[in-house]
């Protein structure tokens, strides 16, 4: 599986990291929804140092979409709840209007 | 649903929103890396803006060093005085000082930690285009292949999701600058204004003056010693050079003469 860390890049992770960040995936659901930013981050770090420990980097000449998206590592509740609100993503990736 | 699945599929979105729209993928391939190469330059531009931030981050702990630096020295000068309730008033801002350099201390580290990874996501980035760049020609040679219009598709998704996220991290990063700088700059009014520093703007600190005036009356024999001093060291070597200029004029206009004379 591949899975992004924003401001990080991409990284291929095994079954048993997906599983484990799958479990993880659920604090921060339950932490953004409940707007708990301490359990949000304690959540965020996890995942983002398990997907550091256990990933491999993908290498740069290679193009895929990740399956899994993490926040930037020292993102809070609210700017994640602004993304995923207006899920606006500045810059045009495309070139079309 | 989860927030990893969500945030994937904004990213995906907004990809496969522009892949809808395209009519001749070959000349999109091309207006893409116009896009991709914009995007470099502004990312680049985003680690020096981090990296001047950074820069007066570091210039103003230097000049809080100072300030804290003399606090002590006031205080120790103004105990040996016999001034505790200057020496006090002297300590308290010193502690004062070190909170706003503390909080410098922090910014610091924030914007350097930025800077890197700001970095390392230009370099990412740049790996991408230049592959992308040579990936797109082919593309374009094989694009009536049913299997080169996966592989366009796929290319596409890939650099734009990266595109996404380092499009994000230069916002974070202009977001954050833009509030150091606020920051930054009320310190350095705060430097200006005569707050911090003595004689500056009339706006004297009333600790400094107490001490000056307790040891007004040393301060200005020695300084009437120093000006003596000053002068006699100077005063002769201009007297001498006046001489010799005079001399100089003195000897042109004689050889005129001589050559009027002859």
């Amino acid at each position: 599986m591949i899975v992004r860390i924003l401001g990080e890049g991409q990284f291929r992770v095994d079954d048993d990291a997906a599983a484990k960040l799958t479990a993880l995936d659920k604090d921060l659901d339950a932490a953004v929804r409940d707007g708990t930013d301490a359990a949000f981050s304690a959540a965020l770090h996890a995942a983002v140092a398990l997907v550091q420990a256990s990933g491999v980097a993908v290498a740069d000449d290679e193009f895929v979409t990740a399956d899994y998206i993490l926040p930037f590592s020292d993102a809070t509740v609210d700017e994640v709840r602004k993304l995923l609100a207006d899920g606006a993503i500045p810059g045009d990736s495309i070139g079309l209007p | 649903m989860s927030v990893m699945k969500r945030v994937s599929l904004i990213f995906r979105a907004k990809a496969d929103k522009a892949l809808d729209r395209m009519e001749d993928p070959r000349e999109t391939l091309d207006y893409s890396y116009k896009q991709q190469v914009e995007m470099l330059t502004r990312v680049r531009r985003g680690v020096a803006d981090v990296a001047t931030s950074r820069k007066r981050v570091e210039l103003q702990m230097n000049s809080l060093q100072k300030e804290i630096g003399k606090r002590d020295t006031q205080a120790r000068d103004a105990l040996g005085k016999g001034r505790e309730d200057l020496a006090r008033a002297a300590l308290q801002n010193k502690a004062q000082l070190q909170g706003q350099y503390a909080d410098l201390e922090t910014q610091f580290a924030a914007l350097q930690e930025q800077e890197e990874k700001l970095t390392l996501a230009s370099q990412r980035l740049d790996a991408k285009v230049q592959t992308f760049r040579t990936r797109k020609e082919t593309l374009k040679a094989t694009y009536t292949a049913a299997e080169a219009q996966t592989r366009i598709n796929e290319a596409f998704s890939g650099i734009s999701e990266e595109m996404g996220d380092v499009g994000l991290a230069i916002q974070r990063a202009e977001d954050k600058t833009a509030q150091m700088q606020a920051r930054a700059g009320a310190i350095d009014e705060l430097l200006a204004s005569g707050a911090l520093e003595d004689h500056v703007g009339g706006n004297q600190d009333y600790i400094q003056a107490e001490l000056d005036k307790l040891g007004a009356g040393t301060d200005v024999d020695n300084e009437l010693a120093r000006m003596k001093n000053e002068i006699a060291a100077t005063a002769p070597k201009q007297i001498e050079g006046n001489g010799a200029a005079g001399t100089g004029q003195e000897a042109a206009a004689s050889e005129q003469q001589a050559g009027d004379g002859a």
